[in-house]
């Protein structure tokens, strides 16, 4: 029979209990996606007969330390975020090879660059838009910069949810606005140093492509927001050609291509939110995710953005839009008159 | 979904119940009495010849003839037959009744005369010798304790060598040496990580990860199987489980 040591006896133990042991518990069946810090799989949870989704930190490319910071930190991030538009997190722990990993809700849905067909209405495109913006908004008032936010980043469901993912470089602000500062100037672990750059060319803020760390607020995702938006009305990222210019030096406070020079039957007032949210210095920007997602409302809606000041004939082209019936009705009873008019002036 | 990486295996062999060995000492049928007390002696045999090496400070020969002795003796008198359930564990029990019979041997002027009758069960008494001369014992362990700890030592050697047994039956070599690569015999260097273990048997790092999670619920399975026929009653089988897994047993 075989000799067992003390060691052996410890290890058997432990993989016999099942407890805290995940690939006893989590059964990996497929990848579904990797990120720079992780891969996420589809997994089967034995003990409570479900399909979950399980990150861990992507074997052989990064396992250093700091990306286990960052993964528990997006799993503490995720804990604290209670919200139909964020993926809630199951379960913390550690692989038996010490891996860190997080298991979370299974999302069944297409990424928002692959969702759209290109016939899709622009009212439907800007509604989702907008669920996207109210979900930003609630991680803001908790404290919760994204600061990657891309169309990759979103899923849309199949009920038409729209769930923000990949909170992995999130930053956690003390409150509101205010950046909690490190002491000593030094980062702690999991946060960013200055002069680091995270996130994605095409969508990432001036201040963060240039690595002014403490100046990312609430109004980087605001940015990234508004290249989001710009993607999804023009059908095309707002760098798109020119995405290395970006990281040269004066190249991320470069406006990209006007919105209606990409496509010109785009509304004005749409343009001007795109741009105010995109705008190079964030206190130019919306003050709030919340502020963008009304404006885009309004839009939608008919009505004046605060965005754009409108002229007399594009305020009459929006209400006439706006009330194309009674509209018609009253130019129709104009003209019926005027004919009258005429008809009895001979 | 391939039964490679099927919850439990594709075997779908997972008894429900487990015939106590202990009960089955007391059957009529002396061919199930041998096997009842066989099977107990598998488990129990090891643990019992080191705990008289160790607190009865017997030599390694007297210790031989003492633990076949005990054991040829207590099927002769049905000393099994007398355990209790709700006097405390099969294993406290018959620790007491080597106890008892250590004592009484070494009072015994008929040193001599004992025989430990026909074998059993062939006793690699060597390879028990070897542990001894190879694991200190700590001087804050009690014999009692140690008796308990080669008691585990023993389950899940047992429980190992029929998990090797039943992968070799079933065509299962890769679980079985990805289980003991990781689980059971590592490197002396440090733990591989399922990626390296991957790149080393070359298949995919969930394959690895499958393959393990399978072994290890094998290997679960077989422990507790192993624990409910060496336990006289539920109670004391979920009291063992509980205290060598740290699980409760649902």
């Amino acid at each position: 029979m075989t000799s067992l040591s003390d060691e052996a006896l410890t290890r058997l133990r432990t993989a016999a209990s099942g407890a805290s042991d995940a690939s006893s518990r989590y059964l990996l069946l497929r990848e579904l996606g990797r990120g720079g810090m992780g891969t996420v799989w589809l997994a089967h949870d034995s003990e409570l007969d479900r399909e979950v989704a399980l990150k861990v930190i992507r074997e052989g490319s990064d396992t250093s330390a700091d990306a286990a910071e960052r993964l528990a930190r997006e799993a503490r991030i995720l804990a604290r975020l209670e919200h139909p538009g964020i993926v809630p997190v199951h379960d913390v722990g550690r692989l038996p090879d010490g891996a860190l990993f997080y298991v979370m809700k299974r999302v069944e849905g297409e990424r928002l660059d692959r969702h759209f067909p290109l016939e899709a209405p622009l009212s439907e495109r800007l509604r989702l838009f907008q669920r996207l913006c109210e979900t930003v908004a609630f991680a803001h008032a908790h404290g919760v910069v994204h600061r990657d936010l891309k169309p990759e980043n979103v899923m849309v469901g199949r009920f038409g949810e729209v769930l923000v993912l990949d909170w992995g470089v999130a930053k956690v602000l003390a409150d509101g606005e205010a950046p909690r500062p490190s002491a000593g100037g030094a980062p702690r672990p999991g946060e960013t140093a200055e002069g680091t750059v995270l996130g994605t060319l095409e969508y990432t803020s001036p201040e963060q492509l240039e690595g002014r760390v403490e100046e990312i607020s609430a109004r980087s995702d605001i940015f990234a927001l508004g290249a989001i938006l710009y993607f999804l009305t023009a059908r095309r990222a707002p760098f798109a050609d020119r995405g290395k210019e970006r990281a040269a030096p004066g190249g991320a406070r470069r406006p990209p291509l006007p919105l209606r020079r990409v496509d010109s039957s785009l509304p004005k007032p749409l343009e001007a939110i795109v741009t105010r949210a995109m705008a190079p210095e964030p206190a130019q920007r919306y003050a709030s995710a919340e502020a963008l997602g009304e404006d885009i409302a309004r839009l939608v809606d008919g009505l004046p953005v605060s965005a754009h000041r409108e002229n007399l004939l594009e305020r009459t082209g929006r209400l006439f839009r706006r009330h194309r019936v009674a509209a018609t009705l009253i130019l129709v009873y104009l003209a019926v008159r005027v004919l009258i008019l005429a008809v009895g002036g001979r | 979904m391939s039964d490679d990486t099927a919850i439990g295996g594709g075997g779908g062999r997972f008894p429900t119940t487990q015939r106590s060995a202990v009960l089955a000492t007391r059957s009529a049928d002396g061919a199930e009495r041998e096997r009842a007390i066989a099977r107990l002696l598998e488990t129990y045999w090891k643990p019992a010849y080191k705990y008289v090496r160790v607190k009865w400070n017997a030599g390694n020969e007297d210790a031989k003839d003492l633990v076949q002795s005990f054991f040829t003796r207590s099927l002769e008198k049905g000393f099994f037959d007398r355990w209790e359930p709700e006097r405390g564990s099969f294993r406290g029990y018959l620790r007491l009744c080597l106890d008892g019979f250590v004592s009484n041997e070494r009072k015994s002027a008929s040193r001599q005369k004992r025989s430990p009758g026909s074998p059993l069960l062939s006793l690699d008494f060597e390879e028990a010798e070897g542990e001894l001369a190879t694991r200190d014992i700590a001087d804050s362990v009690s014999p009692e304790e140690y008796f308990r700890q080669e008691w585990v030592r023993s389950l899940f050697a047992a429980s190992l060598e029929r998990l090797r047994e039943e992968c070799a039956r079933r065509g299962r070599e890769l679980p079985w040496r990805l289980f003991e690569r990781y689980d059971v015999d590592p490197d002396p260097e440090g733990k591989p990580t399922y990626a390296e273990l991957a790149a080393q048997f070359q298949v995919p790092v969930t394959t690895v990860t499958n393959h393990l999670f399978w072994a290890r619920r094998e290997f679960r399975r077989l422990v507790l199987e192993r624990l409910r026929e060496i336990t006289g009653s539920e109670r004391e089988f979920r009291e063992e489980a509980r205290a060598v897994l740290g699980v409760d047993v649902p």
